[in-house]
């Protein structure tokens, strides 16, 4: 009768508790990007302050430089682009901070599962949430921008590749700053050096649009960029994670 | 090999042949860049099209070599302390990255005097200047890093976290400034496409190249020593060094 003893009994559950979910780390996975999608669902000012401060910026350039619109359209895909960019700079300070503050950073650490496959997911959750809702919007910025038609699918497909590669390496900068209490404007200074090839190819492929030129190469590389950070920034943020958790 | 290495990583077998080594690197430094600077700014011949303005490239050339050679070796530097725990690597890594920006300063600073004759400007968006301004940045974000942790230990594997995702992204910042450079060219002189150097010009330009790298090492072994000090100051060997423990 081997289940008779309470004690016995007691213990299995208690050794139930430790043992890896059925499913591993898939189920890990889901749960993580479900938990991320919810919280961030419920602080909707979060997902929304982002949008709002692209297109405020937007609306500050035709004020400071020129309403012409012939001048807006030479200069729009860089203004967008440049706008978007720091807009989802914003919102990388929060990827981990409330996390780390309630200390759920410390249990996904101390998870058994791999700690850059969890990153992995919030870092789409953030992409999914900032980086596809800019690159949704910034076509209706583009026409008050007086961008030439025929760049609109290639503005918002270029910003939805590039803002991947965005989220991912700037997670490195965040997860390296979530310990220190003031990490916002050093976030932007380790980050943005880094930004600048997703920039020039971003911006380059709307420039190749307007001029009628082929698109493919541009957005090949930002595919490539991506492929890349898809790669290394996941172990790059694990490690980072470590780092500000154990210091 | 191995025992080579452990060696290595104690700060007091550090210092002891770093004194030794010190004074060589600095012996020919000096030596290296006194005749490098005097062939190339006195006896070197004029370029036959920028004239004797060209001269500033005995040192922006070398200050550029060395701005990216420290970014490479201090990233080096945070892998092997990442890997090994080796603490030695680490201070060297922390010496090293004022020098690299200094360099860098350097080398974009004698890039915009050297404008003003060729270009008539003292800033140009060329693609070697622009990618120099963008590695002054990453040179800051790390300095600014290490400077932002409380704690040592994180304040050193945070720095080195960052200078190896840096040195992965040199290359392709690099070649993106590049692209954008020569999409968006402007109708400018371009001092790249001279005819090659004549061995009189190269040679001071070589010697001046090896006189910046002996200088690079003198500088970072003497900081490292002074930075093992600091850091070990409580060990034993380091005062009985200073004479407080007989």
């Amino acid at each position: 009768m081997p289940n008779s003893d309470p004690h016995l009994a007691r213990e299995t559950d208690a050794v139930r508790l430790f043992r890896e979910p059925e499913g591993g780390a898939g189920v890990a996975i889901r749960a993580t990007l479900k938990r991320d999608l919810l919280l961030l669902m419920r602080r909707r000012s979060e997902v929304l302050n982002p949008l709002v401060f692209f297109a405020l910026v937007i609306t500050l350039f035709p004020i400071g430089i020129s309403p012409d619109p012939e001048l807006l359209a030479t200069i729009a895909p860089g203004l967008l682009w440049v706008a978007a960019l720091l807009a989802a700079l914003l919102s990388l300070d929060s990827l981990f901070r409330s996390d780390f503050e309630d200390g759920s950073l410390e249990q996904l650490l101390l998870s058994p599962q791999p700690l850059p496959a969890l990153a992995l997911a919030k870092v789409a959750v953030h992409w999914l949430l900032t980086g596809l809702p800019l690159a949704l919007m910034a076509p209706v910025l583009g026409i008050m921008l007086a961008l030439p038609a025929g760049s609109y699918a290639v503005l918002a497909l270029s910003l939805a590749l590039g803002s991947a590669s965005l989220s991912l390496i700037g997670a490195i900068g965040a997860a390296l700053t979530v310990g220190l209490s003031r990490g916002g404007v050093l976030l932007s200074l380790l980050v943005l050096p880094l930004y600048i090839p997703v920039l020039i190819f971003g911006a380059g492929a709307v420039q190749a649009a307007i001029f009628g030129e082929g698109v493919a190469a541009h957005l090949a590389i930002l595919g490539a960029l991506l492929a890349v950070a898809l790669i290394l920034a996941p172990w790059a943020i694990a490690a980072s994670l470590r780092i500000s958790i154990n210091g | 090999m191995w025992a080579f290495i452990h060696k290595l990583g104690s700060p007091k077998w550090f210092y002891g042949i770093s004194a030794r080594l010190s004074p060589w690197f600095w012996a020919a430094a000096a030596l290296l860049i006194v005749v490098g600077s005097v062939w190339g700014l006195a006896f070197a011949p004029a370029d036959y099209q920028q004239g004797n303005s060209f001269r500033i490239i005995y040192v922006h050339v070398p200050a550029a070599f060395l701005a990216q050679s420290i970014f490479v070796s201090m990233a080096i530097a945070g892998f092997v302390f990442m890997v090994w725990k080796i603490k030695v690597a680490d201070m060297a890594a922390a010496m090293m990255a004022p020098l690299g920006a200094a360099m860098t300063f350097v080398a974009l600073f004698s890039g915009a005097v050297w404008g003003v004759p060729t270009w008539g400007t003292w800033w140009m968006w060329d693609a070697r200047l622009t990618s120099m301004l963008i590695l002054l940045f990453l040179y800051f974000g790390v300095i600014a890093l290490r400077g932002a942790f409380a704690s040592r230990d994180s304040a050193s594997r945070a720095a080195s976290v960052l200078a190896m995702v840096g040195v992965i992204n040199i290359p392709i910042i690099k070649y993106s400034v590049d692209w954008w450079y020569t999409l968006h060219q402007p109708a400018t002189f371009s001092v790249t496409s001279r005819p090659a150097m004549p061995l009189e010009m190269w040679a001071p330009l070589l010697i001046m190249v090896l006189g910046f790298y002996c200088f690079f090492i003198a500088v970072t072994l003497m900081r490292t020593r002074s930075e093992i000090l600091r850091r070990e100051s409580n060990k034993r060997w380091v005062r009985e060094l200073a004479g407080e423990v007989n």
